[in-house]
């Protein structure tokens, strides 16, 4: 593996850089989609005294939960309530780990691919897909360890959700998986970049086009996963005050807010890798720019490319986010077991024949 | 323990950062093993079940088999774990000490438990004991690939049967669950 080559400088700097993709893109969409696109959307104007257009609203309001008092309800499981959203948060960081954001910008080597010498064995979707699940043992840790009714049934609410919609999470990747040949993601972004539609290779052949139901699949399971709104029956606010998260205040309530936000982000970086050429221009551009795929220039524009997916992505799960409103339980249980599974079966049976034929 | 891995990392090829990786993920797994059984809260012992799993995904990725790890961590601690909690958290979940529970089965756990150390000890010491290439050398990643094209050709009929059995479990599952 790449990492145990590594200077400690470099190490330092790709684990800040964890921190900076999971901190920094949490705080923009939460401005951009949370305070001002819903403000929009509801003909209000939303936070506006903080600094210009109300932009240091974020700081105040990390502020005003570090002050608040962290309480422990009398009868709760201290070691395990306090650990639960350490759990939730590890989860994201796990995630942010394989997304890459260039040919050689990337935290951790568990996702192997060389870019330079075309060599894919990683295995970063199989990877992500498997970390993803950490956060619901921490959902399910805060909703039974706060002692509270309705943290218990929220907890049990995300836990049968959180499975239910993990399965065509995965099953929308291996249509992706199978199309492009490897489990690396530095390897679907390259089978992205070099794919031709009936020869035309100008634009590459970005999985949302072929894959598209994988895409429409992927986008619905990542709502779900994130206990969004049409799916927020976990932490619905009128039937459970606020789910697994009711007891939680001040700093570990933040962190659950951290997750939440990051873990959308990093599902909408991991989306735009599956389906939309992840850091990758279009090819046409990069003959444009007279530079390859591979040279150190796309280290720099290939973050910037990959946030501009992310934000565009972000803007569709809050937009769904604010739409539409609850769905029922069984009607959320029912949608993905006789609806969201069976087509996304489908999808890998047909990406599977095409593969082959092709 | 520390001064064996020195002078074993200055007379050979072994690699010292990975063993001393080692013995801290089996430390952790093992005493979360001994807790898990020894607490007295169905809730914990699951989450140091929780905790002996991860380590031993530990050690897979340690070993250079990504796709083993990422398979454990999916299968046993997204799904089995997950469904193990929720279902105790759907029937009993007390929080505190649970009286209800009993050890009457300990001496036999036991009796298993070193029969099986002792088994596995035996046949692994016979295999590797004194050959070279059973030692901790090097992170070369093992290839996906490789781990497919073992499964579908040289274990392919225990896969087969496996699949099988999944399948008549999967619809046991489904028998007994219909009411009518």
């Amino acid at each position: 593996m790449l990492a145990f080559e590594l200077g400690w400088a470099e190490w330092l700097v790709r684990t800040v850089a964890v921190l900076g993709v999971v901190l920094l893109p949490a705080g923009a969409t939460v401005y951009l989609y949370l305070f001002k696109m819903v403000s929009f959307m509801q003909s209000r104007l939303g936070p506006m005294e903080a600094g210009p257009y109300g932009s240091m609203q974020l700081l105040a309001e990390v502020g005003k939960n570090l002050q608040k008092e962290d309480i422990l309800p009398a009868k709760a499981d201290r070691t395990i309530f306090n650990l639960a959203p350490y759990v939730v948060l590890s989860s994201t960081f796990l995630l942010a780990l394989v997304v890459p954001f260039g040919p050689e910008a990337g935290f951790a080597s568990l996702d192997t691919g060389s870019f330079s010498d075309r060599n894919f064995d990683g295995v970063g979707a199989f990877y992500a897909m498997a970390v993803s699940s950490i956060s619901v043992i921490g959902i399910l840790m805060a909703g039974w360890a706060s002692a509270s009714k309705y943290s218990l049934m929220g907890g049990v609410r995300a836990a049968g959700q959180l499975i239910a919609y993990e399965l065509p999470l995965i099953l929308a990747i291996v249509g992706v998986v199978i199309q492009a040949g490897s489990l690396s993601l530095q390897g679907i972004v390259y089978a992205q970049y070099e794919g031709e539609i009936f020869g035309f290779g100008a634009i590459g052949n970005p999985f949302i086009i072929t894959q598209f139901v994988g895409f429409i699949i992927f986008m619905i399971a990542v709502q779900a996963e994130l206990t969004q709104v049409p799916f927020d029956m976990p932490i619905a606010e009128s039937e459970l005050v606020s789910g697994y998260m009711t007891e939680y205040s001040g700093f570990r309530f933040l962190m659950f807010f951290i997750g939440e936000f990051a873990t959308a982000n990093i599902f909408a970086f991991l989306a735009s890798v599956f389906f939309l050429g992840g850091w990758t221009v279009p090819p046409f551009i990069v003959d444009l720019l007279g530079i390859t795929i591979d040279s150190n220039w796309f280290n720099l524009i290939g973050p910037a490319v990959m946030l501009t997916k992310m934000l565009l992505l972000t803007f569709i799960i809050y937009w769904v986010r604010f739409t539409y409103p609850r769905f029922r339980e069984d009607q959320l249980q029912k949608f993905a077991w006789k609806v969201l599974i069976p087509i996304s079966l489908v999808n890998i049976a047909i990406t599977g024949f095409l593969k082959v034929a092709f | 323990m520390s001064a064996l891995l020195f002078a074993q990392a200055t007379s050979n090829s072994w690699d010292l950062p990975a063993n001393i990786a080692f013995g801290i993920i089996s430390v952790i797994a093992i005493g979360a093993a001994l807790r898990m059984v020894t607490t007295d809260n169905v809730v914990h012992s699951a989450l140091y079940l929780l905790v002996v799993l991860a380590a031993v995904a530990a050690v897979y990725i340690l070993l250079g088999a990504e796709f083993v790890a990422a398979t454990q961590v999916l299968v046993y601690i997204g799904a089995i774990l997950v469904l193990l909690l929720f279902g105790v958290m759907l029937t009993k979940a007390k929080l505190g000490a649970d009286e209800d529970l009993n050890y009457e089965q300990r001496w036999i756990g036991l009796g298993v438990s070193v029969l099986l150390l002792v088994v596995m000890t035996f046949s692994i010491w016979e295999e590797y004991g004194t050959k070279e290439e059973a030692k901790l050398v090097g992170y070369e990643p093992q290839r996906t690939q490789v781990v497919a094209d073992s499964i579908f050709s040289t274990y392919i009929v225990p896969f087969e049967a496996v699949s099988v059995l999944l399948l008549a479990a999967l619809i046991g599952a489904v028998v007994v669950a219909r009411r009518d």
